[in-house]
């Protein structure tokens, strides 16, 4: 079992989304988030004052998949949160102990 | 039968009345009354929630619940005072300084009309489209002094600065024995004239909320750490409430549905449409990006601008009022801010104070007879021969600097007063968590 977490830009949830549904995946967790990378962030100027604004709004998602579906399932995160311009996020894979559906009580694969 | 018919066309004409027995209208023209009883409520409607929004979306998250207890304890507070004295000292018969106590406790404001001021509005009606001024004109100090004042000490502040610099300028500007009542007091040593208040209510709130701001001192943290509007919408918002309620501001000035009422409310358009458009192109042209705020700030300078020349300058006076106030107050809060590095939070200053006082200027040099007759019938002050002979921009320079001293003086007391006594700032910790949970007990988000 892994946890994949993206962080993607907001506007390519929606695909990112579909690109999993059509792989099989039945579950995730999205958070709206804000941070940089490279990219930085924008200023913004009212009334002439100027405000640097560092940290840029993003999208996480969080989800557990089976080991075996792990590759396949960034591979479609990659390829839906493309656009090839800077800013476009990031995907870490890390391993998990285990999981429990709690209405049920099973556990490990069979839970996620 | 022709003596009634002569007190019917006095009506529609407003004009006054002979005195005459063989009348049947016994009390106040029911038109003109309409027209000032929508324009109390659109007046009031500015402040409540109009100026509350766009001071309201223009601070940080934590203190937005601060700036709406402030407008609406002002409009209390307000009230009060205007019913105990405020009332009376601004329009009964007194010195050129101050009124007397003839209508404390709003004694004898009833539903005749008050003969000095109006023929056929109600004296009640009229007392209370006036209130109404009086509240917003305190509610615009909040602007400058926002996020970091004590509730206690504005409310203190407020309560001492309307019996101290309001009441007494309303009455100068207003009163039908003030010092400075051009059209209307024969006696006035200086016969200038304020349509609607760009010197009573811009001029006096502005002046007032820089010194204020300069006593009080900068926000915590102010030019290191980010100070971005929290919701934009919001204040575009209370911008288009602002604008609406000033058509009963300044076509309501009028003190009846008449001819000038007409022009106050055209000319009220044209500026704030130009200056809104004007401030926006200024900021394209430095920073090729037109803002929300920019327009926003735009349509309040033209309100503001507009103010005292509403009912005197033709469409054309207006527009170049329009153009001018899209672009002086624009470069003092862009550049002349930054410059000085005062902490106006919401350019208070920068909008009603520099507003105001090109408003009052402008209108001596704008004001136009053929508008306004009236301008022409005040002979005994010499209003009517500084119009004619293009001197009455000088007599509106001695009105902006009595207005400019009164405000900057009184303002500089009481506030040191108040410092001496009790304070203005609140604790550091609680300046830095936020006025709202601090100060209130509440936060205007639930997330």
């Amino acid at each position: 079992m892994k946890l994949i977490i993206a962080i993607i830009k907001p506007f390519k949830l929606e695909e990112v989304k579909e690109a999993l549904a059509e792989i099989g995946i039945e579950g995730m967790t999205v958070t709206e988030v804000k941070g940089f990378g490279r990219q930085k962030g924008h200023t913004e100027i009212y009334r002439g004052s100027e405000y640097t604004v560092d940290f840029l709004p993003k999208v996480k998602i969080e989800l557990v998949v089976a080991d075996e579906i792990v590759s396949k399932t960034v591979e479609a995160v990659v390829k839906a949160a493309k656009t090839g311009k800077i800013g476009d996020g990031k995907v870490f894979v890390i391993g998990i102990e285990d999981a429990i559906r709690i209405r049920t009580d099973e556990r490990g694969d069979a839970a996620i | 039968m022709e003596q009634r018919m002569a007190d019917v066309e006095a009506y529609i004409n407003n004009t006054g009345r002979t005195p005459d027995v063989a009348s049947k209208v016994a009390g106040p023209g029911p038109g003109h009354n309409a027209w000032l009883l929508t324009s109390s409520a659109l007046v009031l409607f500015m402040t409540l929630p109009g100026l509350a929004l766009f001071y309201g979306g223009l601070v940080r998250k934590k203190n937005v619940l601060s700036v709406l207890a402030q407008c609406m304890a002002i409009t209390g507070l307000v009230t009060i005072l205007w019913w105990l004295v405020g009332y009376s000292f601004v329009f009964s018969h007194g010195s050129p300084f101050i009124g007397n106590l003839q209508f404390a406790f709003l004694d004898g404001v009833d539903g005749m009309p008050n003969t000095d001021y109006s023929y056929w509005v109600s004296q009640n009606v009229f007392s209370m489209f006036q209130l109404m001024f009086a509240i917003i004109t305190p509610a615009l100090i909040v602007g400058a002094i926002a996020e970091r004042m004590k509730f206690t000490a504005i409310v203190t502040f407020i309560a001492l600065w309307m019996l101290v610099v309001y009441f007494p300028l309303a009455h100068m500007v207003w009163g039908i024995d003030g010092l400075m009542n051009g059209v209307w007091n024969p006696a006035a040593k200086i016969a200038a004239i304020d349509f609607a208040g760009g010197m009573v209510v811009h001029m006096s709130s502005g002046w007032s909320a820089l010194v204020l701001c300069l006593i009080l001192g900068p926000r915590l943290g102010f030019g290191k750490e980010p100070m971005a509007p929290h919701n934009m919408v919001l204040c575009m918002v209370g911008t288009g409430m602002l604008w609406v309620g000033w058509y009963g501001f300044n076509a309501g000035s009028a003190v009846a549905a008449d001819v000038i009422a007409g022009a106050g409310f055209l000319n009220t358009t044209l500026a704030a449409a130009v200056a809104s458009f004007s401030w926006a192109t200024c900021e394209y042209i430095m920073r090729k990006k037109a803002s929300v705020l920019g327009f926003c700030s735009g349509a309040v300078a033209g309100l503001v601008v507009i103010t005292p020349a509403a009912g005197f300058v033709t469409p054309n006076g207006a527009v170049i009022i329009g153009v001018l106030a899209g672009v002086i107050p624009f470069q003092f809060c862009m550049r002349l801010k930054a410059f000085f590095g005062y902490d106006d939070a919401l350019d208070t200053f920068g909008v009603h104070a520099i507003g105001g006082t090109l408003g009052a200027l402008l209108t001596g040099i704008l004001a136009s007879p053929t508008i306004n007759p009236n301008l022409l019938a005040a002979k005994d002050n010499g209003l009517a021969a500084a119009v004619q002979n293009g001197t009455l921009w000088i007599t509106q320079c001695k009105a902006i600097g009595v207005t400019l001293v009164l405000s900057v003086v009184g303002t500089a007391v009481i506030a040191y007063g108040i410092k001496g006594l009790m304070g203005l700032r609140p604790s550091e910790d609680v300046e830095q968590q936020g006025l709202d949970i601090n100060e209130h007990g509440e936060e205007g988000y639930s997330n």
